[in-house]
């Protein structure tokens, strides 16, 4: 289900835990599935379950509450942008406006095209430096403004 | 020990126990949703909050532990505040439809909202909907934005079922309880979800809809079915039994109860209910008056033997010991210890001492099924470290760690039970236990000696409501079963045969019947109409030794009667000495003569001749008694009927065994026994050991099979058959 490398992965988190805790990998497991397979379906979560000996909704739990774990098969670029109080107050709501008018989408939608895929975030510990947008899980970007983000659209546009 | 100050009151606790146990100590109630006595602490509902002297904000009582010179507040302005706000955060979401609610006059939420709440919401957005789910035929999950995220639905799955069925996904307002994504909850404990659910979000489908709370009387009883003998509220509206819930007894069955004994109640009021004696007229049976039904009974009943339900009432099984041989171990195949027991047969220990085994052998037993409390209390002890080794033909999952588990056919299980001996050696507390498939062996003695030669405590899963008590009663009477046999009159109390013995033609040989029965049957030549364990006073002795006397919840149905009344009336016509009483409370006194039950108990068992090894030739069949398929009311309740555990059986076989025969999974089978033959369902169970077969007994599709033990053939059925 998981190639071997992402499995030899996932055991070096289990073995970070006692025997009896392999539950505790389970957010670094899913980590490592989602990044090998994009997304996590529901098979995919099952695996994991199976692979730590936990129940399948045990991992869904965790799936879904986490909003870097992404559910559904998405466009090639994620835009998160946080939607939190703090960052609301901080201009974050219309900055979210300005990014579904330029991508043409809706929250949780993606562009026809399959190139981007909007999301709402929850806090991502940012909050001084709002509006905060999380490009594909591991690139931050701070202070977005309305130009800000054009320019971060164009330059993941640039299909390379 | 710390003290501290609740509301001005002074207590002493231990250190560890949290501020909501010491002001329930002190008589102070503390409002809560989902702090729970018997789960973790999940500290999500906020209901709880108190003031804290020189804590900055209120702090939950079940997540707070108790320290030295505390002073806490719970009703003070600061602690007031939190808890209404708390309030008023739960009820923006809750859709307050209480009208058409069944949680309404036993809901927490509503109750609490009474203290805590606003008389009107401030809330004037939409609310937010969770879709219903489908978790069986059971546990009724229609209005699901009733739900307030307490979870204890789901740590009781986690943490007392022994599977996690149902969890939270999402987050915030979001979030919402899902089943394992599209199943059904299957535990044969899920009914205690509908109990824990502070709100009408779980609720229970039987009963949906038909009485309000403050509608039902509620009357105790014990339950008619496993050994256990739990304690029950029966809650009775115009003389019909509307719902059965738990009566918490810390020493039986704390505050749970399995599904078989919360939702049989639904046999009782069967559509099929015996309302007026039967006799059998050229044939056919017709209805009488009970003077001529009686008449002809014990007309026919002079040398007669008896067949007993072991879920009979002591009362019932003591009249019954009266009338002639008679035996209420029904299902068992091997008598050979009879005489060579010290006592009667029981679990060894008082059922709360399960829990401080450190090292427990548990040998064929089907134990999630047969005792669904017996194995919470085992699955605890070994949560907390006991080991549990298994012995047993089948490998279904206990949903508890194991130590060890070694899986054998029937007929090498009593030469299986030595080897154990080192692993139980050196333990504090050990024990063995027989399950009911250990009772129910051709070589059930054979296992108890081997059993008793490990040197441990020796316990009896008590298969039956009174595998006990039908002891205390004095049988086996007249040479129990091999006598009732030969006998070619029956009497049948409160027994199905096809259904409810060791070998489905037993009653089969009899020229005359006569049928003590709460349903309508074609079994028999006269039918007296009795009652279920509603409609009576009684007795039952659990399988601790526990005797437990109940009265009679309702009236009973139609002409039916309590069957002890019947069996007096038969032993006064049939001038048996000792059957002249005028009330239930005499023949009990007779019956117990004073005697100290726990006495009486006693496993050992004296050497003695051997039973013959089982033919090792041929397939060997495994049958287990379906957990709703145990005895005559759980067969008729629809609801327990639909669950998966109630499916009909089939024939399953090893992937080596189906090779073998060239079979395939699915496909239809011809099972056969010397007796008798069964068309079925090829299914694959690897785990199975090899040459062996298992079919469910206690089934109408298997009742023309045969004994639950022997020899069995499987082939393909041809086509022309199946059609
Ligand atoms: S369904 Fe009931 S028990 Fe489960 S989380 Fe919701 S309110 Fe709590
Ligand atoms: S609220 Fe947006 S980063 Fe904290
Ligand atoms: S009861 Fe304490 S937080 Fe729910």
């Amino acid at each position: 289900m998981l190639s071997a490398e992402s499995l030899r992965k996932i055991d070096r988190e289990i073995a970070k835990y006692p025997a009896e805790r392999r539950q505790s990998a389970v957010m670094a497991a899913l980590v490592i599935a989602q990044d090998e397979k994009g997304w996590l379906s529901t098979e995919t979560m099952d695996f994991v379950a199976q692979y730590l000996g936990i129940a399948p909704v045990a991992v869904y739990e965790v799936a879904s509450f986490y909003t870097m774990y992404n559910r559904e098969p998405l466009g090639t670029h994620k835009l998160t942008i946080c939607t939190c109080l703090p960052c609301g107050l901080q201009g974050s709501l219309a900055a979210a406006d300005h990014l579904k008018k330029r991508l043409g989408i809706d929250f949780n939608e993606t562009t026809p095209d399959g190139w981007f895929t909007l999301r709402e975030g929850e806090c991502m510990g940012a909050c001084a430096m709002a509006p905060v947008v999380l490009v594909d899980n591991k690139r931050m970007c701070d202070y977005m403004t309305n130009d800000k983000l054009d320019a971060l659209v164009d330059e993941l546009s640039r299909k390379s | 020990m710390p003290t501290l100050e609740i509301d001005g009151k002074a207590i002493e606790v231990a250190a560890g126990t949290s501020v909501i146990e010491a002001a329930k100590r002190l008589g102070i109630f503390i409002p809560h949703f989902c702090y729970h006595p018997k789960l973790s602490v999940a500290a999500n509902c906020r209901m709880c909050l108190v003031e804290v002297e020189k804590a900055p904000k209120p702090m939950p009582a079940c997540a707070t532990p108790v320290a030295d010179g505390m002073k806490i507040w719970t009703q003070s302005p600061a602690a007031r505040k939190a808890q209404n706000g708390v309030m008023e955060f739960l009820l923006i979401n809750h859709p307050l439809d209480c009208p058409i609610c069944d949680q309404g006059g036993e809901c927490q939420l509503q109750d609490l909202s009474v203290g805590y709440g606003g008389s009107a919401s401030r809330y004037q957005e939409e609310k937010r909907v969770v879709l219903h789910k489908d978790l069986g035929p059971l546990v009724a999950a229609e209005e699901m934005s009733r739900c307030i995220q307490c979870t204890r639905c789901v740590r009781f799955g986690e943490e007392i079922g022994g599977v996690m069925e149902l969890g939270m996904i999402n987050r915030g307002e979001h979030a919402e309880i899902v089943s394992f994504i599209g199943r059904s909850v299957d535990s044969e404990l899920s009914g205690n979800m509908i109990d824990l659910c502070p709100v009408g979000a779980l609720t229970s489908k039987p009963f949906r809809y038909s009485a309000r709370t403050w509608e039902l009387s509620r009357r105790r009883s014990v339950a008619p079915h496993d050994g256990l003998g739990s304690n029950l509220v029966v809650q009775v509206k115009q003389n019909r039994v509307m719902r059965v819930l738990p009566l918490e007894n810390g020493a039986v069955n704390e505050c749970w109860l399995s599904d078989k004994d919360r939702f049989s109640y639904e046999g009782l009021n069967a559509p099929d209910r015996l309302l007026r004696p039967m006799v059998r007229r050229g044939g056919r049976l017709e209805e009488a008056e009970w003077e001529e039904a009686l008449e002809r009974a014990a007309e026919g009943l002079r040398d007669a033997g008896v067949l007993a339900s072991p879920h009979a009432t002591l009362e019932e099984l003591y009249l019954a010991g009266k009338l002639g041989p008679a035996d209420f171990r029904l299902r068992h195949s091997d008598f050979s210890a009879d005489g060579r027991r010290a006592g009667i047969p029981w679990l060894g220990m008082p059922v709360a001492e399960l829990g401080t085994l450190d090292r427990v052998l548990v040998v064929g037993s089907f134990l999630r099924k047969d005792h669904p409390l017996l194995a919470h209390r085992m699955r605890q002890a070994a949560k907390r470290g006991a080991q549990v080794h298994v012995l047993h033909s089948v490998d279904d999952d206990w949903l508890m760690p194991l130590a060890s588990k070694t899986i054998v056919a029937p007929n090498a299980l009593a030469g299986a039970i030595a080897a154990f001996k080192e692993r139980l050696a050196g333990a504090k507390n050990a024990a063995v236990l027989l399950g009911n498939f250990a009772q129910q062996h051709p070589q059930a003695a054979a296992l108890h000696a081997a059993a008793q030669a490990l040197g441990v405590q020796l316990g009896f899963l008590g298969e039956a409501a009174n595998s006990v008590g039908g002891y205390v009663a004095g049988l086996p009477a007249g040479g129990g079963m091999p006598e009732v046999l030969k006998k070619d009159a029956l009497l049948l109390l409160n027994v199905e045969p096809r259904l409810d013995c060791a070998d489905p033609r037993a009653a089969e040989r009899a020229r005359f019947i006569v049928n003590l029965s709460a349903w309508r049957s074609d079994v028999g030549d006269v039918l007296l109409p009795i009652v279920p364990f509603t409609e009576t006073a009684g007795t039952f002795v659990s399988t601790e030794g526990r005797v437990q006397t109940f009265n009679a919840c309702v009236l009973p149905a139609g002409e039916a009667r309590p069957a002890w009344k019947v069996l007096r009336v038969l032993g006064t016509m049939l001038d048996r000495p000792g059957t002249a009483f005028d009330t239930i409370e005499e023949v009990r006194s007779a019956c117990l003569a004073g005697r100290d039950v726990a006495a009486l108990l006693s496993n050992r068992i004296e050497a003695g001749a051997a039973a013959p090894v089982v033919a090792s030739a041929g397939l060997q069949r495994i049958a287990e008694v379906p957990i709703y398929a145990a005895d005559p009311l759980v067969r008729r309740s629809p609801s327990l009927q639909k669950t998966r555990d109630a499916r009909p059986p089939r024939a399953w076989m090893n992937a080596r065994l189906l090779q073998k025969l060239g079979l395939a999974e699915g496909q239809p089978v011809l099972a056969r026994m010397q007796a008798g033959q069964a068309r079925l369902t090829a299914a694959l169970d690897d785990k199975l050991p090899e040459d062996c077969v298992r079919i469910a007994a206690a089934h109408a599709a298997t009742a023309d099979l045969g004994p639950m033990f022997g020899t069995v053939s499987v082939e393909k059925a041809s086509v022309e058959k199946v059609a």
